[in-house]
C-alpha cells in the first residue's frame, strides 16, 4: 500500500487519497486565443512518464485538500509532496 | 512446420517426443526489413501472421523487448465478447468472434475457444432498461443477446447471492451466449508459430532504443541488437506506448495504468459462464484448471509497475463476494498485474500516424485480450495497404483532436476520472 505524506495531515494510508492526474498539465490561459492543438494537449495528450512523475492526489478522507506529489511510476516510490498551490521545483 | 494432428503425435510417442521441430526459431536480425512490428504480444504477433498470411509481406521482423506473450496476452482474465452498444466497436468485435471462432483450425493450435457466454448482471430496474437497449443495439448489428429476468439468471448461476434483503440485488441480465473464454498463452504461440512458419522474424531480447525519421519518413528502427533498416514499423505495445511515443516526439492521449487480476485455488466445477457484476466492476470465470479467475478495476494511478496493491484488491474482491458468496471461503492462489494504455475515451486507436510509415496500435484499456484476432488483421490491412480498413475507421488516433470520440462505456473508458 502507498503511504502518502499530506503536507497538511502528515503520513496517511492511500486509502484516504484519490488520485487526480498528471500535475504538470497548464490549463491554456484565460482570454487568450487558443488554438485546437493547445487543448488538445491540455485535456488528453499525456506523457505518463516512466520514472518520477508529478502528480494531483486530493486527501479525500482527510483534510480534502488537493496536493501535490512526486512518485516514481515504476517503483512506486514516493519522494516528495506539495500544498497544491506551491510551484514544483 | 511439422502439423500438429493426430498421426503427428502417435508419430512421435516413437521418438519420446523428443524430435518435434521448434515451434519457432530465433533469428538474428537482418539489416532491412520491409515492415517490422514492434511488441512481441499477441496484437503484434497476429498482425505479423496476417501481413504474411492475407497480405503475401513475409519480409518481416517482430521485435520484442522480453519474451513474446510475457506482457497482457499473458496477463489478462482471458475474457471474449463482443456486446459493445456503438456500431465501430461491435462491428470490430464481431469481426474478431468470427476469427476467434475460426482460430484453433486456422492456426493449427488448440486455443481452447470455449464459448460459454457471458452474463452481466443488473442491479436495477434503470439498469435493465439499459442493458435491453444495449441489447436491441447488439441485435441489429447481427451479435446475439438475450435479456434475462431475476429467475432466468438464477437457473443460470443460482450460486450467486439471490436473497432479498441485499445491497445490491439481481434484477436480471443481459447475456451474449456466444461470448467467452480461450487459453490466453495458446493464443500468443500458436500465432507465433503460424507466423515464423511463413518467414516472419521473431526476435526477443531485443529493446527498441530509438527511430530513424527524416523528412517525416520513417528509415529505420534503433535497437540492442543493431540497427534495423525499414520503410514500414507498426508500434503495437499496449502498455509502453508513452515511453516509445516519447522517442518519436509523440504525445499520445494514453495515460498507461495498472491492472489487476487473481485466481483462486482450484475447486470443482461450480461456474460454467463469465459474469460481472453491475454494482461496481467485478468480473469472473472459472478456469479449466478449476481456478476461479477474478478481476476489477484499475489500481487508479499511472504506473509501469507489473503488481498493484492491497486496497483495489480487496475492493475488488468486496465486489465478488457480495455477488457470489461463496467466494469468501475459498484461498486466493495468485494475484498478478500488468500496465495498461488507457485511452482518453476507452476505446482504442488503429491508425495511421503524422509520420509516413509509422502506424499505431494502442490505447486497449483492458479489452485488448478479446480483440487480438480482429486489431491484427485490421492493423496488418492498415499496414499494408497505407490506409485504415472500415472496421478500424473509428478507432482513428485524432478524434480526440476533432471531437469524434468513441465514449462506448464498456468500463475502462476513464483513467483517474472515476
Amino acid at each position: 500500500m502507498l503511504h502518502i505524506k499530506c503536507p497538511h495531515c502528515g503520513m496517511r494510508s492511500q486509502n484516504e487519497f484519490s488520485y487526480g492526474g498528471d500535475a504538470t498539465i497548464k490549463r491554456p490561459e484565460l482570454g487568450k486565443e487558443v488554438s485546437d492543438q493547445e487543448w488538445d494537449d491540455f485535456v488528453y495528450n499525456r506523457k505518463s512518464l516512466r520514472g518520477k512523475h508529478w502528480e494531483l492526489w486530493q486527501h479525500l478522507s482527510g483534510c480534502r485538500q488537493w496536493i501535490k506529489v512526486e512518485r516514481d511510476t515504476a517503483t512506486h516510490e514516493i519522494f516528495k509532496t506539495l500544498k497544491a498551490n506551491q510551484e514544483i521545483s | 512446420m511439422q502439423k500438429y494432428s493426430i498421426f503427428n503425435l502417435i508419430k512421435n510417442a516413437f521418438s519420446n517426443h523428443e524430435k518435434w521441430d521448434l515451434a519457432w526459431k530465433d533469428p538474428t536480425p537482418k539489416s532491412e526489413y520491409d515492415v517490422v512490428i514492434i511488441g512481441g504480444g499477441g496484437h503484434g504477433l497476429a498482425t505479423a501472421y496476417y501481413l504474411a498470411k492475407e497480405h503475401n509481406i513475409t519480409n518481416v521482423a517482430i521485435i520484442e523487448k522480453g519474451w513474446i506473450g510475457g506482457g497482457n496476452v499473458g496477463r489478462n482474465t482471458t475474457i471474449i465478447r463482443s456486446n459493445y452498444m456503438h456500431d465501430d466497436n461491435a462491428l470490430f468485435s464481431e469481426f474478431g468472434m468470427d476469427l476467434w471462432r475460426k482460430m484453433s483450425q486456422d492456426l493449427n493450435y488448440n486455443v481452447m475457444f470455449s464459448p460459454r457466454g457471458i452474463i452481466n448482471l443488473a442491479h436495477s430496474d434503470a439498469q435493465m432498461n439499459v442493458y435491453a437497449r444495449r441489447g436491441n443495439s447488439m441485435r441489429l448489428n447481427g451479435i446475439d443477446a438475450e435479456l434475462l429476468n431475476r429467475e432466468q439468471v438464477r437457473e443460470i448461476i443460482p450460486m450467486a447471492d439471490f436473497s432479498e434483503n441485499v445491497r445490491f440485488p439481481i434484477f436480471g441480465g443481459l447475456m451474449q451466449p456466444s461470448a467467452g473464454t480461450a487459453r490466453h498463452d495458446a493464443v500468443a504461440w500458436g500465432y507465433a508459430r503460424q507466423a515464423d512458419s511463413l518467414g516472419v522474424d521473431i526476435i526477443q531480447n531485443c529493446e527498441v532504443t530509438g527511430f530513424d525519421v527524416s523528412g517525416g519518413k520513417i528509415k529505420g528502427v534503433r535497437t540492442s541488437r543493431g540497427d534495423i533498416k525499414v520503410k514500414k514499423i507498426g508500434l503495437c505495445v499496449a502498455g509502453s506506448t508513452n515511453i516509445l511515443a516519447e522517442k518519436l516526439n509523440m504525445t499520445v492521449p494514453i495515460e498507461t495504468h495498472l491492472l489487476q487480476a487473481c485466481v483462486s485455488e482450484p475447486v470443482k466445477p461450480v461456474l460454467d459462464r463469465v459474469v460481472t457484476f453491475g454494482a461496481g466492476h467485478f468480473y469472473i470465470s472459472q478456469s479449466d484448471k478449476g481456478e476461479m479467475v477474478m478481476g476489477g478495476d484499475l489500481d487508479g494511478y499511472n504506473s509501469y509497475a507489473q503488481r498493484g496493491n492491497l486496497p483495489t484488491l480487496q475492493h475488488v474482491l468486496t465486489e465478488g463476494i457480495a455477488m457470489m458468496p461463496f467466494l469468501s471461503k475459498l484461498k486466493m492462489l495468485r494475484t498478478w498485474g500488468g500496465i495498461m494504455d488507457m485511452s482518453m475515451d476507452g476505446s482504442p486507436i488503429i491508425d495511421k500516424t503524422h509520420i509516413e510509415g509509422l502506424y499505431l496500435n494502442c490505447g486497449w484499456c483492458y479489452g485488448g485480450f478479446k480483440a487480438t484476432p480482429a486489431s491484427g488483421w485490421t492493423f496488418a490491412h492498415t499496414i499494408a495497404q497505407d490506409r485504415v480498413h472500415e472496421l478500424n475507421a473509428g478507432y482513428s488516433l485524432n478524434r480526440f483532436n476533432k471531437g469524434h470520440l468513441l465514449d462506448e462505456k464498456g468500463l475502462g473508458t476513464k483513467t483517474w476520472i472515476s
